[in-house]
């Protein structure tokens, strides 16, 4: 499986090389697919919602209907429909590929295993919403996956009578079914939408919009495909003549085929064996757990910027339990810590500066302290030489930086980019540790927590807690948003900042300035 | 990437996922059933004769039996299973024992079979046995269709209207 996983990483991080540099890391479709696929449901909800208003359901009067909409009104319904369809082929898209992604990052396993487990039933929701959704148009392609589906669930031991019988032949079809299968297809698609807020209720500050010009292009594409290439019925469903020859849509209907050459139980077996699959995998070996964050109450001062920046929402806010002035103390929930070190990053009282008292933040994670980040800071900075030192801080999920160390450039891997107080930035550079800092990790917008790039790009940028002090000169610092794969192009960034400190020189503390004392208008003047 | 190359290449990736959508949205074609065929479906659902003989109750079992649970007849729930032969143009196609449905076995016996048949004149013949007895059929059926290419046919079965009948 490692293998397998390796393959599909490796594949991903090509195709998404290409696409930050067409779309730019923000607005790069692959670290979207989460939010695109949030975006299609709207447009299909929305679609679906301006169809139905047209739309009946009689035996005779479906088909007729969803022609009218077609051809009569082919300028607003449509084009609705026409949307409708194509949304829903772009969500299983989106999904599919999403599935594929957290799959091949690694991102499923400990506490997260709460948005793969969800996301299971995500995928049959989806399908059979779509696969409704053919059946109300009541076409030779309804009549195809009317039978076929109505024969695949005969398979199943459920049904006193073959639901298949219901579409033999036109004296057993019945226009009552039909307003089953509209309401089938209106409620499955709410309680996909319960399940998909179930989904993302473990993620703070969850991304369920794309970045708007990806949004706007994305429904801009769909919107020409459905002007150009209008979603069309194939005839009327005739249950005298077999549905020989159908169009199918590949998206929803492709495992349909495979019941020509397989029965229906067995195809129950392959997809409930994988869904079972996909339902275990969180917790198959390899099994990697790192402990959890814990809270020294003797130094947190309830302040909650840990529970602002905790990606995974593990942490909660509680009345003081040991008598402290302060009014509440944050709480971890191990079963959701993932033990990233972004709480430990907000937290105000991790300092490299503390010296009278051992530096023991008010949360930290027990794999990486940041007592353990200020030790290894130092260490790897004394033995600095030369010019233009650079100490690089990383991230364990960014690209390896043993390869980096150098005479003049010492390197610390921290758990994620996040998990850095920016006082540490200021730490080593105001105090001549390094001449710059380079902070490297995961790509632009595909941090593997989630929010360390973001949260670290808004403390540097001061508009976040802990901010980075306006006393760090700015130009000797350098964010590489590369990941895993680009190492070459971290070591040229790295050798361009090299130069640059060179030129710049050693770091000088600036000269406090003669404070200029203000006239003080005199009394007559004011007179 | 400067900004208009750029714009060209996210116009092509657009392009190229809506391509895709719209292409294999109705496309390619499957073929279902060979579109040269007709196709004979037999299917019915319908309920064979108790597995044992109902027995009168005994005066005497009567009285014991509360008020609202007398009935005259003590029936078993369970009723047999169906046999059934599907012959076209005297062969064989489809032959089996069909158990009744439900936990108690007490449940309507159900076929539903797909046969597809070369256009033409076809002779067809259906028997079922849905009593106790070991041999021979208690309903048969024989008729002869001229087949379509994708015509499609039924061969039900109603016991109240006098066994199969061709849909």
């Amino acid at each position: 499986m490692n293998s397998a996983k390796r393959f599909a990483r490796a594949v991903f991080e090509r195709v998404e090389s290409v696409f930050d540099v067409m779309f730019t890391p923000a607005w790069n479709p692959f670290y979207q697919l989460g939010a695109l696929g949030w975006f299609f449901y709207w447009i299909v909800a929305v679609s679906g919602f301006y169809v139905y208003i047209f739309y009946d359901s009689g035996v005779e009067q479906a088909y007729a209907s969803v022609e009218y909409m077609t051809h009569v009104q082919w300028y607003a319904a449509g084009v609705m429909r026409s949307l409708h369809r194509y949304a829903s082929d772009a969500l299983v898209v989106v999904m599919v590929l999403h599935l594929l992604r957290e799959f091949a990052m690694d991102r499923f396993r400990g506490p997260r295993w709460f948005a793969w487990l969800t996301g299971v039933p995500i995928l049959w929701l989806v399908y059979a919403s779509g696969i409704s959704g053919y059946w109300v148009v009541w076409d030779k392609l309804a009549q195809y996956v009317a039978l076929v589906t109505s024969e695949w669930l005969d398979a199943l031991p459920l049904f006193g009578e073959p639901i298949a019988r219901n579409f033999i032949h036109a004296s057993t079809l019945s226009g009552r079914f039909f307003t089953l299968m509209v309401f089938i297809h209106i409620a499955v698609p709410l309680i996909l939408l319960f399940v998909m807020w179930v989904h993302i209720q473990r993620h703070g500050h969850s991304k369920v919009n794309p970045p708007r010009g990806l949004a706007l292009g994305s429904l801009a594409a769909l919107l020409v495909l459905s002007l150009a290439y209008p979603a069309y019925s194939q005839g009327p469903a005739n249950l005298s003549e077999v549905p020989a020859e159908v169009d199918l849509d590949w998206f929803y209907l492709t495992l349909y085929p495979l019941l020509d050459v397989m029965s229906g139980a067995a195809l129950w077996m392959l997809v409930g064996v994988a869904t079972l699959v996909l339902l275990t995998l969180p917790w198959l070996p390899p099994k990697r757990r790192a402990p959890h964050a814990l809270v020294s109450l003797d130094n947190c001062n309830g302040c909650a910027r840990c529970v602002a920046d905790c990606p995974f929402m593990a942490l909660t806010m509680r009345p003081r339990s040991d008598g402290s002035a302060f009014a509440q103390e944050v709480v971890v929930d191990p079963a959701k810590c993932v033990a990233c070190g972004i709480c430990a990053g907000a937290c105000p009282t991790a300092t490299p500066y503390r010296r009278r008292s051992a530096l023991v933040p008010g949360i930290d994670v027990p794999d990486l302290t940041v007592a353990e980040i200020r030790r290894q800071t130092l260490a790897a900075t004394a033995a600095l030489s030369g010019a233009g030192r650079v100490l690089v801080f990383g991230c364990s999920c960014g690209p390896p930086l043993a390869n980096l160390a150098g005479p003049a450039v010492g390197t610390v891997t921290l758990e994620c980019i996040g998990q850095l107080p920016p006082s540490f930035i200021d730490f080593v550079i105001t105090r001549r540790h390094a001449d710059g800092v380079l902070l490297t990790g995961c790509r632009d917008g595909d941090c593997h927590f989630r929010l360390g790039i973001r949260w670290t790009r808004e403390r540097l940028a001061g508009t976040r807690d802990p901010r980075l002090r306006q006393r760090v000169p700015r130009e000797r610092l350098v964010s590489c948003w590369l990941g895993l794969d680009r190492q070459r192009a971290l070591a040229r960034e790295l050798e361009a900042f090299c130069e640059r400190l060179i030129r710049l020189g050693p770091f000088t503390r600036p000269q406090p300035a003669t404070p200029v004392v203000a006239e003080q208008p005199s009394p007559e003047s004011d007179a | 990437m400067s900004a208009l190359p750029r714009f060209a290449a996210q116009l092509a990736a657009y392009g190229a996922f809506v391509a895709v959508i719209g292409y294999f949205s109705a496309s390619p074609t499957y073929t279902h059933v060979d579109p040269e065929l007709g196709l004979i479906r037999l299917s019915f659902s319908h309920a064979g004769a108790r597995s044992e003989e109902c027995r009168r109750y005994t005066p005497e079992e009567l009285a014991q039996l509360a008020p609202n649970m007398r009935r005259p007849m003590d029936c078993a729930r369970e009723r047999v299973a169906l046999y059934v032969e599907f012959e076209i143009d005297d062969a064989v196609v489809y032959r089996a024992q069909l158990p009744p449905a439900g936990l108690a076995r007490d449940g309507a016996s159900t076929a539903y079979q797909r046969i597809a048949v070369t256009p033409g004149r076809h002779r067809i013949a259906a028997r079922l046995r849905d009593s106790r007895r070991e041999s021979g059929f208690d309903w048969e059926f024989e008729e002869v269709v001229d087949v379509a290419p994708r015509q499609s046919f039924v061969v039900d079965f109603e016991a109240q209207t006098g066994g199969f009948k061709l849909l």
